[in-house]
């Protein structure tokens, strides 16, 4: 059995996509049957449309990449009035990731997604590395934290994901906080904050100088999160972070994640989903393991 | 336009020059249709730097063989890479990618600089499927660089400018005498001070011109928003929304 709990939130398979490497998630729909997905986690929504930030925002590292995307979106009211009529009736739970540059915007954003029926859930960001204000400024201070996660839950009383940045000292803090003020589950990580230089330009890759570091060299770092913030809070947690195999999938479950989300791996491989879940299932046939809820935390 | 994903055999490798080749690819089956302007996702395998796939503008499409092929210019890691390649070895493919050419206009001029002359081989091929023998211009710093020269032929008048001299016109593309011609539609593909230079002359004469844009990406269908053109519009993804653009979005663009 696959099928696995995120609150009141029932996934089919611990099988996510993660914010921003999925679109809107139809820009997949021709590679694969979107509805065998646990669930997906659509573009991050600001309180109005932003363009983001300048060409360059991309630059390909050792066995990752950077971005600086900064959060280009449509908006709130142009994603509920033209996208969501779209996607909410795709056989799959999908969540949206909720950014803001403060509070007031959170709240908002976040209250008019609790009036769409077929949103059963969202994820707040507070972990943006790419926007001046806001974002990732929410997610490394716990009393910071705690204040937007708090104010966030008064008017959003659906499942609530508060998305966490590996930018800090402790992360456990903060997920504690995120936990005390009344978020339903914690994912992590958001992208390690990297840059890179090109030595002929003798300039940054990036415009924005420094970025996101995302795709599997960062998976150990996620795994060891995952791990230590299990072992802290008592709400489930969602790992991602370069998880490109149903083997990457499965260390982060036994380092105690609930469900997963896939990232930057669907741009090599636009299936890899599907794979992911193929694979866990023959994992568990091949080691007699009934149900996958037993072999979370096992570490 | 339903995009795949498939694994191609390189039935052909040629080798044009120490800087550029093309593979023909072989589809496993039918090969669906591809719209000249379009692009590939090409994975590249056994490097460990390389960690993303690579657009590669389709150059050529043969329907009754079901191949498609590439014109690949040595840029950098992941193109050294491809380079390795050989007959029989297999290729991944994500494709077809983005919005291609029109294909329309009487009296065209297409014009190419160095490996952007890659998708225009189609494009023309489109032409004359239509019955329109277009103007094909090419250049490049040095004739070298113009990594084909014959192959457009059969469908188009063509002409060369080099800065050297080394073939045909002496000086930039923009200064060939082919552009006093009336052309009813300008196709531009090339470096992108190239490309400027096209767009703003044909804005400021009203010819409809199309251009085709280059940019470093990670998904190349619209996913992650990496690789977006500054146009008249807002940012918007080259991999979706492109890489062909209209000229008259790109006035804010072409004067930088």
């Amino acid at each position: 059995m696959l099928e696995v709990n995120i609150h009141k939130l029932k996934l089919k398979n611990p099988v996510m996509t993660a914010s921003g490497t999925f679109g809107y998630g139809e820009e997949f729909a021709d590679f694969i049957d979107i509805d065998r997905l646990g669930g997906i986690i659509v573009k991050g929504t600001t309180g109005s449309h932003r363009e983001g930030n300048p060409y360059p925002r991309m630059a390909e590292t050792p066995s990752g990449m950077l971005n600086a995307v900064g959060l280009q979106n449509v908006g709130v009211d142009a994603f509920c009035e033209n996208i969501y009529p779209r996607i909410r009736n795709f056989g799959t739970n999908v969540i949206v990731n909720v950014s803001g540059s403060s509070i007031d915007e959170y709240c908002e954003t976040a209250e008019k997604m609790n009036a769409l029926d077929d949103i059963p859930a969202i994820e707040l960001n507070i972990s943006c590395p790419n926007v001046k204000k806001g974002g990732m400024g929410f997610g490394t201070s716990p009393e910071m934290a705690e204040q937007v996660v708090k104010a966030v839950r008064k008017v959003y009383d659906k499942t609530l994901i508060v998305k966490l940045t590996p930018n800090v000292t402790s992360i456990v803090d903060i997920a504690k906080a995120a936990e005390a003020a009344g978020a339903d589950s914690v994912s992590l990580i958001n992208t390690l904050l990297g840059m890179a230089v090109d030595v002929e330009r003798r300039k940054p890759v990036l415009s924005t100088i420094t970025g996101g570091l995302s795709g599997a060299a960062v998976k150990p770092v996620a795994v060891r999160m995952v791990w230590q913030v299990s072992k802290a809070v008592g709400i489930p947690v969602i790992g991602l972070g370069g998880i490109s195999s149903a083997e990457d999938a499965l260390e982060f479950i036994m380092a105690g994640a609930t469900a997963i989300q896939i990232g930057t791996a669907n741009f090599i491989d636009p299936q890899i989903t599907i794979k992911v879940i193929d694979g866990i299932a023959d994992y568990m046939n091949r080691h007699g393991i009934k149900d996958i809820n037993d072999i979370r935390g096992i570490i | 336009m339903k995009k795949y994903i498939d694994n191609f055999i390189i039935a052909e490798k040629r080798v044009c020059s120490s800087q550029y080749f093309v593979l023909v690819l072989k589809h496993p089956s039918k090969l669906p249709q591809v719209l000249p302007g379009q692009f590939v996702e090409v994975e590249v395998k056994g490097n460990k730097d390389v960690y993303l796939r690579r657009p590669i503008s389709v150059h050529d499409v043969d329907v009754e063989n079901n191949t498609l092929s590439l014109l690949v210019q040595i840029v950098g890691k992941g193109t050294t890479t491809l380079s390795m390649l050989k007959e029989g070895d297999s290729l991944s493919l994500v494709y077809p990618l983005g919005k291609g050419f029109s294909v329309e206009g009487e009296n065209p001029l297409l014009v190419g600089g160095g490996c952007g002359l890659a998708p225009l081989l189609y494009a023309a091929r489109c032409y004359s499927q239509k019955g329109v023998r277009p103007d094909v211009l090419l250049g490049g710093r040095t004739a070298d660089l113009i990594p084909i020269k014959d192959e457009f032929k059969p469908f188009a008048n063509v002409f060369f400018a080099t800065e050297d001299g080394s073939l045909g016109e002496k000086g930039l593309v923009t200064q060939h005498p082919v552009f006093l011609s009336s052309h009813d539609r300008i196709v531009a593909c090339g470096p992108n001070p190239m490309m400027k230079a096209v767009a703003r002359y044909a804005n400021e004469k009203d010819i409809a011109c199309e251009v085709s844009l280059e940019n470093s990406m990670a998904c190349g269908i619209g996913a992650c928003l990496c690789c977006v053109a500054d146009t008249d519009k807002g940012h918007k993804c080259v991999c979706k929304e492109g890489p062909v653009f209209d000229a008259k979005d790109l006035t804010k663009w072409s004067q930088n």
